[in-house]
């Protein structure tokens, strides 16, 4: 009888002693414009919740990634909110590192999230992270250098077509070149495109017993299509070209075609930060012998560590930064592209959206296509497109990615280039126990 | 012109091309800080260009510099006297009070340098965890003297070793203590030694990044996680990541500045006899 009455009066209490001293939450995130956009709404969000206090911690990626795990291995407690992509969600929430998102309220909508992405980010059902952005791929090109060439671009450009454009609009004199891919090593960088081209030629990273295929004819083909694209028709120096240095190069009006992240759009097609902005036309990712895995899916998400001691407070910033009033308070605040795109279906309903960003169809099209599940043609034992998500897959992707760069800055053949690569692979992967 | 002459001239002119290598990156980082995002990045790289503030007005709006800066100060400065405080007496003894084990000890102390940090992050970040020690000042101030002591230690001890065992013994039959050795006999004679000492460790500290970003969040984070929170993996930031590294520098190098005829002196203390 007691007790019963003591609970709510200690209850009392600690809600009256928060009142008191505004909570303090530590988000830790990396510094892209989106997120820099959510820093700059922070006295919004304080305003409508008096009782938060937000402090940001901007790191680079893999610091902010080598913090985080440091952090909540040992039980730290030192953030409360946590920027991470969708190749950790699964793995950490398997670890029970990341607090389980299964109570989230009614306004909050979540079958209004697109289900690829909530799919990537869920673990038995419940979520253990919300999407703040999300990306498919997709291929941009300069509707005028196709105009003048006479090309009319097809619904679903295959990979043969992209390379014969690609023979056809490339002028190197005049610092124009036909195609802009990504070549700096990294299993976030160019493996990334490597592996939907390696999908779309039919092939995959292992077979059904986690044997890796990476000298398989599959491979073979891919890569050496990608690095002889790149030798006739790409600009010199590919191999430190990675995301940033290619949308500086195709706003910059020196690539033809680029295959890359659905999020650049909004970039390419602001007149203050691209040259090419009225000559950009869109289309999806080509393929080769399977649409299968031919376009990745990525998103950026935000998360509770288990190691927080504000999951509450927490939980509320993490609704509100990713909910479809935060879009549209961003929307009216910077302007209707500069929104974090694909996450939910009532932004791409949005007028205001679809008026502002004609390339919002091919967006949604190009996340709804993507099936981490099933983006290979033989089967695979792995959920992912352009990641396997294993915990091995980084130290495994950038090896890879590297001995890929070796092949395409002609300091090994291709053939060399994925036997080595097999041989590591499989190293790591007996290593850490998949098989004897 | 005569061969020493001619000796002389090359010897400026590898001098001038030296110094000139060591220090264009350190130019090419300011320029780009006042270039737009684009023009960092173009191909072939431009020299001549229309200097832009939009980096640094950026940067500044961004984050909080001045507590940034801030917290450098404190931390290097903080380590490095609490590191000089430590290695004095010690360097003291093994200079003068060898015993057998004295090249021993110095050289096991030397060793723990070579120790990669990332193999005592675990521990140490739990140590810390334990005794709340996470972003705070005293932390990492405690960590850098830490790291810092063995070269201090070794730079002092050579430094101590050029004073002849006769002065110290002129002072002792005057009647002085051992504290009034080392603070009137031996500090007055090595202070350009002690001085050099002191900026290098300054200099170690500010400079240091593995543990202040593993180690800090955001209140004590110094200016090296400054640096580091203007790189982006999605976006240009080459402009903003220079203008932020630029204004991490500026206070270390006019220090250095300020400061270049002691660290010389005392770099070359005792070199040439």
């Amino acid at each position: 009888m007691r007790l019963t009455h003591a609970l709510p009066l200690a209850g009392a209490a600690t809600l009256a002693s928060f009142a008191a001293h505004a909570e303090t939450i530590t988000v830790a995130t990396v510094n892209n414009n989106d997120m820099i956009i959510m820093q700059g709404l922070t006295d919004e969000f304080e305003k409508a919740h008096p009782d938060i206090d937000l402090e940001w911690v901007v790191l680079e990626e893999n610091v902010l990634r080598q913090r985080l795990t440091t952090d909540i291995a040992t039980d730290g407690g030192q953030f409360d909110v946590m920027t991470v992509g969708t190749y950790e969600v699964p793995i950490w929430a398997k670890q029970d590192w990341l607090v389980e998102l299964d109570d989230l309220p009614e306004s909050y909508n979540e079958q209004d999230l697109l289900k690829p992405i909530r799919d990537g980010l869920s673990q038995d059902g419940s979520l253990y992270a919300l999407p703040f952005y999300g990306e498919s791929s997709m291929m941009y090109y300069r509707t005028d250098l196709f105009e003048k060439a006479g090309i009319e671009m097809s619904d679903q450009p295959t990979w043969d077509q992209v390379q014969d454009w690609a023979s056809q609009i490339n002028d190197p004199a005049n610092d124009v070149y036909g195609i802009c891919l990504r070549g700096k090593p990294g299993w976030g960088e160019n493996m990334a495109f490597v592996s939907t081209l390696v999908n779309t030629f039919g092939g995959r990273w292992f077979d059904e017993d986690w044997h890796p295929e990476i000298n398989s004819p599959e491979w073979k083909e891919a890569v050496s299509f990608y690095v002889d694209l790149m030798n006739n028709y790409g600009p010199p120096g590919a191999t430190s070209n990675g995301f940033n240095e290619n949308q500086a190069l195709f706003s910059s009006g020196k690539c033809g075609m680029w295959v890359d992240a659905t999020s650049a759009a909004g970039k390419l097609y602001d007149p203050d930060e691209s040259q090419v902005a009225d000559k950009l036309g869109f289309a999806p990712a080509p393929i080769a012998k399977t649409p299968k895995g031919a376009n990745w899916l990525w998103s950026w998400t935000l998360a509770i560590p288990a190691s927080s001691d504000s999951k509450d407070a927490a939980k509320t910033f993490i609704t509100w930064a990713t909910s479809q009033e935060y879009i549209e308070l961003v929307g009216e605040k910077e302007g209707w592209t500069s929104v974090p795109p694909g996450t939910r279906e009532s932004t791409y309903e949005n007028p205001k959206y679809q008026e502002a960003a004609p390339f919002a169809d091919f967006v949604l099209n190009a996340i709804q296509t993507a099936d981490p599940t099933d983006s290979t043609l033989k089967p695979s034992p792995y959920v992912g497109v352009q990641t396997v998500n294993i915990p091995e897959f980084q130290s495994v992707g950038t090896q890879v990615g590297q001995m890929i760069g070796a092949a395409l800055s002609g300091q090994q053949s291709v053939d060399a280039a994925l036997d080595q690569a097999q041989r590591s692979v499989e190293r790591t992967m007996r290593q850490a126990g998949y098989y004897d | 012109m005569n061969p020493t002459m001619t000796k002389k001239l090359l010897l400026t002119l590898l001098a001038w091309g030296i110094a000139l290598i060591v220090f264009f990156p350190i130019f090419w980082m300011v320029l780009t800080g006042f270039k737009t995002e684009g023009e960092a990045v173009a191909t072939p790289p431009s020299l001549f260009f229309e200097p832009t503030l939009a980096g640094y007005n950026e940067v500044m709006a961004r984050a909080d510099y001045l507590k940034f800066a801030l917290n450098s100060i404190v931390i290097s400065f903080g380590s490095t006297l609490l590191a000089l405080i430590v290695a004095i007496p010690s360097a003291y003894s093994m200079a003068f009070l060898p015993t057998k084990r004295t090249q021993g000890t110095l050289l096991w102390m030397l060793s723990t340098k070579m120790l990669p940090p990332v193999g005592v992050l675990m521990p140490v970040y739990l140590l810390f965890r334990d005794m709340g020690l996470l972003d705070s000042q005293l932390g990492l101030t405690i960590v850098y003297m830490l790291m810092n002591l063995p070269i201090v230690v070794w730079m002092l001890y050579t430094f101590f070793k050029d004073i002849p065992k006769d002065i110290l013994e002129a002072g002792r039959m005057d009647g002085a203590g051992t504290l009034q050795e080392v603070l009137y006999l031996l500090l007055p004679l090595t202070l350009p030694g002690i001085a050099s000492t002191g900026l290098l460790s300054v200099i170690l500290s500010w400079n240091e990044a593995f543990w202040s970003l593993n180690l800090t969040t955001s209140d004590a984070a110094p200016l090296t996680a400054f640096i580091a929170s203007f790189s982006s993996p999605e976006g240009l930031f080459w402009a903003k990541l220079s203008a932020a590294s630029t204004l991490a520098i500026a206070p270390i190098l006019i220090f250095g500045w300020m400061t270049q005829k002691q660290m010389v002196r005392g770099l070359t203390f005792g070199a040439v006899k």
